[in-house]
């Protein structure tokens, strides 16, 4: 596991238990097990002291971290039968987002995300998770097909953003995103997005405009990088630990500006730490609120996403 | 007034000032460098007669340029919240905001005219590049929304003449949410089946060009406009490559398929007012709506008395039938009053569809005079796009 800069001492802790461990395993009569105890305790109380108050900076490591869940895992974990369907029917297939039909607890379901990749070569496969239109063009396909066939939409957002290359100017990087997000808002199925790491600008607003927008604790979403917007109002990316704070990217902030509907708790040390415990609780939220809206009349989710954007920031909202 | 204030001062302030006119009377071509006489080039639509080049025009200039006889009424854009996150980087937001405001006269960047285009009643945004670099915030997403509902309200097409750097980043997440705000907003005017159309102008690039500005019926440029998602820039520094010729250009995105026509300024108005005369059947749905119009005010004449009782259980109604009546002259205290109806009428909406226009009616951005001090012709400012997201 990649160990990010902040969690040195906590990594440092780590090394020196497992350490005494194997002293007392070996054929020592030292009897190390108080030493360890004390250690496991400190090594507890620093973890949870630290992740309960990481700077936005900081966060935004934990979101990048390579060991978080991936949409794979996700899908893998939380649903069955999931066949991921390929290509826009137009110009080809981008593995950046990956979707098709999957069982959510015995229902029918459409699901989609980025896929960053976890390895170089899979990361390269995936093109990091930064989606060219073709990526954006297949979500839509999915969403017109999970309304025809009644499937509630379920994305999970994890890109830095789009991808900014030639082709993907020249087949209409723009025009994917905006109808991707008109996608989204024109359902009338039910729609759950949750941002599981990086919610990078455009490239990730194009799945989230959602009835329900969830958010992994650590997890950020922001209209441009902490280091794209230092290097513009700052003019050096040095300072990205500050724009990152300005921004206000946690999903603590955009809970209270109102932009996002519920935070998904991580385990203790964030989700690279114990990938299982949250992908559970992830897949007990998806459960309760997929439930909650499944309730609602099928004519009001449309409207009401609608109201529920055009809302937000306004200022009788505040 | 001093001697030294008066012609010292003023002297040394041109010496450092890098303006292109020094007296207002010259314009010096951005893409030839060839010197206009400022009244040409003003009368000229800021077009270049030797090069073809488009400069940069403010709301007023478009407006005038568009609507017949240069006659039309400006809609007030609703107020926003002002600095949301209290962002602050080298410079305070609200400074900036301040030095934008000061500068152009305007509250922000968007910009809302209503006016007759061949006859027709239409609705024109526009968004003015010399206010922070046009970037989108709440308040141009917000003129934006009204703008729709304004156009809906009146059956009337909407045009759009977009020119953004981008997000309004000092605005964060809410900058980004604006994406599917105003995308909601094409979607109600395609629900009402009302024709929109978007000019592109120089430079539309980043989060505009990912909603409303992509999601036009037709798409029209001007000549030589940059278009893209990504800026040039962010390619270049990815890719580590050269960029194509001409690459983002209107052109270009013509040639690509994401834009109908390349349209020269002085042929605009022309080919808008063809567009959108064929798009409403010559203004049908105009007319049938003050038909309508028409036969409630009579009903309303002819139930006389009856209408003057406090009736307050039909609230709806009655907001979309005063509002039917020609304006009343609008007092402050109607405000309040006002905006509760169109809650409620919101609300009816929700219930039921099909009352669609009528709540948007109510809802409706309001009329109001021109500001004074405003002075978007003073000049040819080139302001460096500081508030670019890279995305």
């Amino acid at each position: 596991m990649s160990i990010l800069d902040f969690e040195k001492p906590i990594a440092a802790l780590e090394n020196k238990i497992r350490e005494l461990r194997e002293i007392a395993g070996g054929a020592n009569e030292v009897d190390l097990d108080e030493e360890i105890g004390r250690l496991e305790a400190k090594h507890e109380r620093l973890l949870v002291e630290t992740y309960s108050k990481l700077s936005p900076w900081q966060k935004t490591m934990v979101a990048r971290h390579p060991g978080r869940p991936h949409f794979s895992d996700i899908a893998a974990t939380l649903f069955t039968e999931f066949e991921p369907l390929a290509g826009d029917r137009r110009y080809g297939e981008d593995l950046a987002i990956q979707g098709g039909p999957a069982r959510f607890d015995g229902r029918p379901v459409m699901i989609m995300g980025h896929e960053k990749g976890k390895d170089t070569d899979s990361r390269v496969k995936h093109n990091f998770g930064m989606a060219r239109p073709e990526g954006y063009r297949k979500a839509v396909r999915l969403m017109e097909m999970a309304e025809r066939f009644d499937m509630p939409v379920l994305t999970f957002v994890d890109t830095s953003g789009a991808y900014p290359g030639i082709g993907a100017e020249e087949r209409g990087q723009a025009e994917a995103i905006a109808r991707a997000t008109e996608a989204c808002l024109n359902l009338h199925v039910p729609m759950i997005a949750t941002i599981v790491g990086e919610g990078g600008s455009g490239g990730a607003m194009a799945l989230a405009a959602a009835n329900t927008v969830m958010m992994y604790e650590h997890a950020i979403y922001s209209v441009i990088s902490p280091e794209g917007c230092a290097s513009i109002l700052w003019r050096t990316g040095e300072k990205a630990q500050d724009a990152a704070s300005a921004l206000k990217i946690t999903a603590q902030d955009l809970e209270k500006l109102k932009v996002i509907d519920a935070i998904v708790p991580e385990p203790v040390g964030g989700a690279h730490r114990d990938p299982d415990t949250a992908l559970d609780t992830l897949g007990e939220r998806l459960r309760a609120s997929l439930g909650q809206l499944s309730e609602q009349p099928r004519d009001a989710l449309r409207p009401a996403r609608w109201d529920k954007f055009l809302a937000m920031g306004r200022l009788d909202q505040q | 007034m001093s001697w030294l204030t008066s012609y010292v001062k003023p002297k040394l302030e041109r010496a450092f000032s890098q303006k292109e006119t020094p007296d207002n009377l010259w314009h010096k071509c951005q893409g030839c460098g060839e010197l206009i006489y400022m009244k040409d080039y003003l009368a000229a639509l800021r077009v270049c007669g030797n090069c073809n080049h488009h400069g940069r025009m403010g709301p007023k200039e478009r407006f005038d340029a568009l609507f017949d006889g240069s006659t039309y009424e400006t809609l007030e854009c609703p107020k926003v919240v002002e600095d949301p996150l209290k962002f602050r980087d080298q410079k305070r937001y609200t400074d900036r905001l301040r030095d934008a405001r000061s500068k152009t006269g305007d509250a922000d960047a968007g910009h809302v005219a209503v006016g007759r285009l061949g006859g027709i009643e239409t609705v024109a945004f526009v968004e003015n590049f010399f206010f922070m670099g046009g970037s989108m915030g709440l308040a141009v997403g917000e003129a934006f929304v009204a703008a729709a509902d304004a156009a809906i309200a009146r059956r009337a097409p909407l045009v759009a003449f977009v020119a953004a750097g981008g997000a309004r980043m000092q605005e964060g997440i809410l900058s980004l949410m604006q994406l599917p705000r105003t995308t909601v907003a094409v979607e109600r005017m395609k629900d009402a089946g009302l024709p929109y159309i978007v000019v592109l102008t120089d430079p539309t690039t980043g989060g505009v060009t990912a909603s409303f500005a992509m999601l036009g019926d037709v798409h029209l440029a001007e000549p030589g406009a940059l278009i893209g998602f990504a800026g040039p820039r962010v390619i270049k520094e990815t890719i580590r490559e050269t960029l194509p010729d001409g690459f983002q250009r209107a052109e270009y995105l013509k040639d690509h398929g994401m834009v109908d026509k390349v349209v020269a300024r002085g042929e605009m108005r022309a080919t808008l007012s063809r567009l959108i005369a064929l798009m409403t059947h010559d203004g049908a749905a105009q007319a049938d709506l003050a038909r309508t119009r028409a036969a409630e005010a009579e009903t309303a004449a002819a139930a006389g008395p009856a209408d003057e009782t406090p009736a307050a259980e039909d609230e709806p109604r009655k907001a979309r039938k005063a509002k039917a009546e020609k304006p009343r002259k609008t007092e402050r205290a109607d405000k309040t009053e006002r905006s509760d109806r169109a809650d409620k009428t919101d609300r009816a909406d929700q219930a039921g569809q099909g009352d669609r226009p009528a709540a948007q009616k109510a809802g409706a951005a309001r009329p109001a005079e021109a500001e004074p001090g405003r002075s978007d012709g003073a000049g040819d400012r080139d302001d460096p796009p500081i508030s670019r997201a890279a995305e």
